[in-house]
């Protein structure tokens, strides 16, 4: 193995792998605040549809990330009116959001299907991903504001007590998390591929859902998880280009199987699960009277 | 004088009344925002909305086709109840009716030129088997490791259209089929009977009716269905009265698995005929909405599906008639799940005016 082609893979891990940061960071601090949001998958769709029809409208790809992550933005936040004011089932009406967002990224992206467009370099991303993360984990270990949203995920009614805020600061996290969500997409459909598919995010919400487990709800390792599941999909992928004599078929179920195994190795620590899992992740809060 | 905004107040009893009306609120809101979209849109919404829903059932070949799709989407969504009844969240019911079609569709073609009379019921049996085995892998999951079986249940999907993408295009492959990914026709006893000449309602309808009274039996009248029930309301009430959550997670999901891979393979022998890629149109997951709109009751659960099975034939139309993707119908479908988790807060809270003076 030369060099070039080491570096010529590194490189294509980077690339693959930021999307699922982004979405698994914006998932991550959602979850921190005690919000489960399963509506990933349907929110990177919606931001890249949105993105790729802007930029073939206006060509400007700064209109297109900037209307996408408000599509993330207003997604997220129907959203966090059902489960924050009407205290409606996090994981049903996460579910909705990703059926909603598949019928309506397809419906709005029919006739953009097939138009060529001029993908955009990736590398600002890149470092973005890495920088996002960092920041993220700077805010909840070292900032007052961080400090506060944990709280509120771990215990809304001592939060509450405290005279925090708890529906604005969920509302806010649950927006945070959109918004990354939907850069995802748009990043998947100007930069990863520069085209628009219907499902073209091929599951890639569910795992950054997944990659917060795995990263036991700590910003950094959310990093490590992404950048496992990135090589993994590389990996697979050159193996079928070699044209090995095994169908290729089990090679792209490798990233799924792989989320499964380590999603178990993982969470059969049951202590760990439970002492690293916000204490008040899915459970709606209701101030009373 | 009242103040401007209502307060939400606790019920001290959750309303039944509104536990029946809540479904309908949600159809009514969702068939007025359709009528807004489709008047943003550009069309008449009269003409819409009758396109996409009255039209499609005008015929009897309609109605035929309205039970055609309502078929899967009610048995699965009667198998998914025995899940969230008991707050297990699975999510991967397309992928336990892709392997039921797989282990079914796969006995089809073992004995694709018999026209013995066991045929079908083996492979009702194969597909009910497949379904069962996939559905106990999250749940083995879920109570020997701990893990989330959302997410297992999810990722299974993924794997299973892998598995059958490979069988239709490898070992399966039709040697008569000019190399297209199918796979080669099961034998006419091999096929659901159709219940009336020149429509194509099948035998599954009959099945998923059997099944939807045998779970209503489940659920009313046996302890299974009260453990499942009270460990779903109050899981530290369950486990004082002594129930095993293992036992019950692993029959709840070897029931859906087995009713989702019974609705796979009803689709493969019924309408389809064969084995190929795109079997389903989102019957596992759009079951979700049905399981949810019918309440998990399996009278709910009819009516539920054949509404949500009026939005795929109304998509069909609005794309032929109007030029509407028919992805529109998906929209609709994920509109009315909005509608009903939002208004279900009236079930448990109510909305009360505070004197302000």
């Amino acid at each position: 193995m030369n060099l070039d082609l080491i570096l010529g893979i590194l490189q294509i891990v980077l690339i693959a792998t930021t999307p699922l940061v982004f979405a698994g960071i914006g998932e991550l601090v959602t979850e921190k605040s005690g919000v489960l949001n399963l509506g990933v998958e349907g929110m990177m769709l919606v931001g890249a549809v949105s993105a790729f029809i802007i930029l073939v409208i206006t060509g400007s790809y700064f209109l297109a990330f900037f209307v996408s992550i408000l599509s993330g933005i207003i997604m997220s936040g129907l959203f966090a009116f059902l489960v924050l004011f009407l205290m409606s089932n996090q994981i049903a009406t996460g579910l909705a959001l990703t059926i909603f967002g598949i019928g309506l990224s397809s419906m709005l992206g029919k006739q953009y299907i097939g138009t060529p467009i001029d993908g955009l370099s990736p590398w600002f991303f890149v470092i973005f991903s890495f920088l996002i993360v960092f920041l993220v984990s700077y805010f909840f270990y070292k900032t007052k504001a961080g400090l506060i949203l944990r709280a509120v995920g771990e215990s809304h009614n001592s939060a509450h007590a405290l005279g925090y805020s708890v529906i604005k600061i969920r509302f806010l996290s649950i927006l945070f998390g959109g918004s990354m969500c939907a850069l995802a997409g748009s990043y998947i459909s100007i930069c990863y591929a520069p085209m628009w598919q219907e499902g073209m995010t091929a599951g890639r919400g569910w795992i950054a859902l997944a990659l917060v487990v795995f990263a036991t709800w700590k910003p950094e390792r959310v990093l490590i998880g992404a950048y496992i599941f990135g090589g993994v999909t590389i990996l697979q992928m050159n193996l079928q280009a070699l044209g090995l004599r095994f169908p290729g078929q089990f090679f792209s179920m490798a990233p799924y199987v792989a989320t499964i195994i380590v999603l178990v190795l993982i969470s059969s620590n049951k202590l760990r699960i439970k002492l690293s899992a916000p204490a008040s992740l899915t459970i709606p809060f209701y101030k009373g009277r | 004088m009242n103040s401007l905004f209502p307060s939400i107040v606790s019920r001290s009893q959750s309303s039944g009344l509104m536990n029946f009306f809540v479904p309908i609120i949600s159809i009514v809101l969702t068939l007025i925002t359709g009528s807004i979209i489709f008047i943003l849109l550009g069309f008449d919404p009269v003409y819409a909305l009758y396109t996409f829903f009255i039209s499609p059932i005008s015929s009897t070949y309609g109605i035929s086709e309205l039970f055609v799709k309502a078929t899967p989407l009610a048995l699965i969504a009667i198998g998914l109840s025995y899940c969230f009844k008991n707050n297990i969240y699975n999510i991967g019911a397309e992928g336990q009716l892709t392997m039921g079609a797989i282990f079914g569709g796969g006995i089809g073609i073992l004995f694709h030129d018999t026209s013995a009379f066991w045929l079908l019921p083996l492979m009702i049996f194969a597909g009910a088997i497949g379904g069962a085995l996939w559905g106990l892998i999250p749940a083995i999951l879920k109570s020997k490791f701990n893990t989330n079986e959302i997410l297992t249940s999810l990722m299974l999907v993924y794997v299973a259209l892998f598995i059958l993408d490979y069988l239709v295009v490898g070992p399966w492959k039709d040697p008569f089929g000019y190399s297209f990914p199918k796979s080669r026709p099961f034998s006419e006893s091999g096929r659901m009977p159709l219940l009336f000449d020149g429509l194509r309602v099948h035998f599954g309808l009959i099945i998923t009716l059997f099944l939807i009274f045998v779970s209503w039996f489940i659920f009313s009248k046996t302890i299974f269905g009260f453990q499942l029930k009270v460990s779903g309301y109050s899981p530290k009430a369950a486990r004082y009265a002594g129930f095993n959550q293992t036992t019950l997670v692993f029959f709840a999901f070897a029931i859906c698995g087995a009713f989702a891979g019974i609705a796979g393979l009803a689709e493969v022998s019924g309408p389809i005929g064969l084995l190929y890629r795109d079997i389903s149109p989102n019957y596992g997951f759009t079951a979700i909405i049905v399981a949810f709109l019918g309440r998990l009751h399996p009278i709910g659960i009819i009516f539920a599906s054949l509404v949500i099975a009026l939005t795929y034939l109304g998509a069909e139309d609005a794309q032929l008639f109007l030029q509407i993707p028919s992805a529109v119908g998906f929209i609709f479908q994920g509109l009315v799940l909005f509608y009903l988790l939002g208004a279900e807060l009236l079930i448990n809270y109510k909305l009360t005016y505070k004197k302000l003076l």
